[in-house]
């Protein structure tokens, strides 16, 4: 047994030279080769950067730490949706800036998205007029590059619009100026938290009623206005206990001080400029995907929905728009994915997000240029993986179920 | 495999090394330049496309003292923001670009700050038809402001210490603001008062505008380099040094061949290299100074063609003028 055992590994040493050229040529082992020396040059080159960061750090005599976030940040922000000073720290600027991003993402997202399912049902309509329109619409915004929408839309607001003395106004208390849109604050009084429990007690209403709707519904054939009388009772009720106690709500309007509009809530133009241009940038590309998933679904679906008598909105409602949507979602978080990503222009016309606190103002006053961006990628990231995570579990819910 | 080694070696030789700026500006050629993206005045492209002003031409001085040649220079325009990053990363070797010496840049940022080259302070401008007379008037006005740069710190401080509010508007560039503030975007602009000179120069009707009677900072604007090269910290130093003692000695650019010829003032003439080797001390030649001074002239040449009352951006010598003359501008002793 040893002499064979002997005779082999002479043999195998006699092969030596030949033998790494056949692990070559064996599929199997060279896939693995291949793998192993594609880490090894990624790990390499992370090794390359994080060293040549680390030595040009040493060089420069910085220190890299996270401390500077504790300091006050010494300058002021005009957006900002918490409490917020020029004594406040770096890290709470960087709150602020967080909140901006998700605040102009927030709205962005949602009107996008309806103006994007409008656009994208109207440009398939039988109407030559409104569908053509609207594809003259898509053409020209997603061919623009969106910064140049928001510099455009920007540029409009502050040189078009009249100064605040001159703003235009809608009952003395909307004023539309080239310092923004002006509205009255509402100052919620005692007992306004009967209308929010009632409105919430509307949802839930709501929720119970579609679903004996349903029921009732596959049981019997009979159909109920859904829509409206959900609509009806979401604002009716929390009306009426609002009246029933008292009108506990009252408005600051805005007026005319030395330069501005003093009370009231004012959005910026900066905000207005970025909301409206990521919006209708990222709607048209919205449009099309929503036009691609209804054209996804075969014809028969519409001759047989036809042919059991639906009218086209009932077929789009009940028949077509379900089935697209499996379509629709993969592109749509990508859409999402990158309104939220283009909110960082709002560099450009000084909107303060993430980019213009921690990653701008902070970065540049502190000389922490490293840890900035750092923060910046990772919120930035933390920003998709939820948007990701949410639309993933969407497109879960609403898969086809295979039975 | 040998070659993949040293491609490895080569690849893990982090660009370290602060020093030799020098070595790396000689062998280039070019002097790398950080200027303003647009400052009248201060450095700004003219029609011809070519760099002007007080900051673009101690750029040039700068280049002909190192390269030999004051038009070897490449202008690297920045804004507020990217200023430190383009010269950490050595795009940059030097920011001629109105920056403001303060001590957190120069000790936490870790930047060399040199001698001053224009003296100046933060001011507020405003339309006249506003009816404004003081900035402490200011509540509730929209300032315009550069963003990234000491202003921004400055305007928060003093609309506090007067306990009045405001709403800010953060902006890139000059050329921006500008815009925003003409089109009453804000109500006033604020930022050193020699940028609201020259920014004013640029508007239609600049009699319509005034400049608000407080000056809120210190501002003293000069060259900038990395920390850690004091040898390139010493050339440029002393290059300033060189451009305010030429106008102390009455040494101009027509003037100044004729001067390192007369060996009348040791002082002129160490300066000029027709004494001793000044030059060679700092890793250059002997005639140094007379390019500086031969480039661009002294500095209040480089001053009235700019920025002086001449010019539209009219802005009188002030703290700039030299010691003997009631200003802070001073030079060490060349000797």
């Amino acid at each position: 047994m040893s002499g064979v055992a002997n005779q082999a590994s002479i043999k195998l040493v006699g092969i030596e030279p030949n033998f790494l050229l056949r692990l070559w040529r064996n599929k199997d082992t060279r896939s693995i080769i291949l793998q192993i020396l594609t880490m090894a040059l990624l790990f390499a080159f992370l090794a390359y950067i994080i060293n040549n960061a680390v030595l040009n750090l040493a060089v420069l005599g910085k220190t890299f730490s996270f401390d500077f976030l504790g300091f006050p940040a010494s300058y002021d922000i005009n957006q900002r949706l918490i409490e917020y000073t020029s004594q406040s720290t770096h890290f709470r600027a960087m709150l602020v800036g967080i909140l901006n991003t998700a605040l102009v993402a927030f709205f962005g997202i949602i009107t996008a998205t309806i103006v994007g399912f409008l656009f994208g049902i109207i440009r398939l309509s039988n109407n030559w007029i409104a569908s053509h329109i609207v594809y003259c619409i898509i053409e020209f915004t997603r061919n623009i590059p969106v910064l140049l929408h928001i510099l455009l839309i920007h540029g409009i607001i502050v040189h078009v619009l009249p100064s605040p003395r001159q703003a235009h106004t809608l009952a003395d208390s909307i004023f539309l100026s080239n310092r923004g849109l002006t509205i009255p604050d509402p100052i919620f009084g005692e007992g306004f938290s009967f209308t929010v429990i009632a409105f919430f007690a509307a949802i839930g209403i709501i929720i119970g009623f579609a679903r004996w709707a349903r029921k009732v519904r596959d049981e019997s054939g009979k159909i109920y206005p859904v829509f409206w009388i959900s609509t009806g009772i979401l604002f009716g009720l929390p009306f009426l206990v609002f009246l029933l106690s008292g009108s506990p709500l009252s408005w600051v309007v805005p007026e005319l001080g030395r330069f501005n509009l003093k009370g009231g809530i004012t959005m910026i133009p900066e905000f207005l400029a970025l909301w409206l241009a990521l919006s209708l940038y990222t709607s048209v590309f919205i449009a099309e995907i929503v036009r691609a998933g209804i054209l996804a679904i075969s014809k028969g679906q519409w001759e047989a929905s036809q042919a059991v008598g639906l009218q086209r909105n009932r077929i789009l409602q009940l028949v077509v728009i379900p089935q697209a949507l499996r379509v629709i979602i993969p592109p749509l978080t990508s859409q999402y994915l990158n309104l939220t990503k283009n909110s960082s222009l709002a560099i450009a016309i000084g909107y303060m997000d993430i980019v213009a606190t921690i990653g701008g103002i902070s970065m540049m006053q502190t000389g922490k240029e490293m840890e900035s961006m750092i923060l910046v990628l990772s919120i930035y990231l933390c920003f998709s993986l939820v948007i990701s995570a949410f639309m993933n579990w969407y497109n879960k819910r609403i898969k086809l179920v295979e039975r | 495999m040998r070659i993949i080694i040293s491609l490895f070696a080569a690849f893990f030789m982090a660009s370290a090394a602060n020093a030799g700026t020098l070595e790396d500006v000689k062998k280039r050629g070019v002097l790398n330049c950080i200027v303003n993206t647009g400052l009248p005045g201060f450095s700004y492209t003219d029609k011809t496309g070519r760099w002007k002003g007080f900051d673009a031409d101690m750029c040039r001085s700068l280049a002909a003292a190192v390269v030999g040649d004051g038009e070897k220079v490449k202008f690297i325009p920045a804004t507020g923001k990217t200023r430190f990053t383009l010269l950490n990363s050595k795009e940059g070797d030097v920011i001629f670009r109105n920056t403001t010496w303060t001590f957190v840049r120069d000790v936490d940022v870790k930047l060399t700050f040199l001698p001053t080259t224009y003296y100046d302070g933060q001011g507020f401008i405003i339309r006249k038809s506003k009816g404004v007379k003081s900035a402490k008037e200011l509540d509730g006005a929209t300032v315009c402001i550069q963003t990234g740069t000491t202003t921004e710190l400055n305007l928060a401080d003093f609309f506090r210490a007067n306990k009045i509010s405001y709403k800010p508007v953060p902006i890139e560039s000059n050329e921006e603001a500008r815009k925003n503030y003409l089109a009453d975007r804000c109500d006033t602009y604020t930022t050193d008062a020699s940028g609201l000179a020259a920014t004013r120069a640029t508007f239609d009707k600049p009699g319509d505008h005034m400049i608000l009677p407080e000056i809120i900072s210190k501002e003293p604007l000069g060259p900038v380099v990395r920390h850690g090269d004091d040898q390139w910290a010493d050339i440029v130093r002393w290059t300033v040094y060189a451009l305010i003692a030429a106008e102390q000695h009455g040494i101009t650019a027509g003037n100044v061949d004729k001067m390192a010829m007369d060996k009348s003032n040791p002082n002129v003439s160490r300066m000029l290299g027709s004494e001793g080797n000044l030059g060679g001390m700092l890793g250059l030649d002997k005639e140094w100074a007379k390019r500086v001074i031969k480039a661009q002239g002294n500095y209040a040449e480089i001053f009235e063609r700019n920025v002086g009352l001449k010019t539209p951006v009219g802005l009188s010598r002030g703290l700039n003028a030299l010691y003997t003359k009631g200003g802070l501008q001073y030079s060490p002793p060349f000797r």
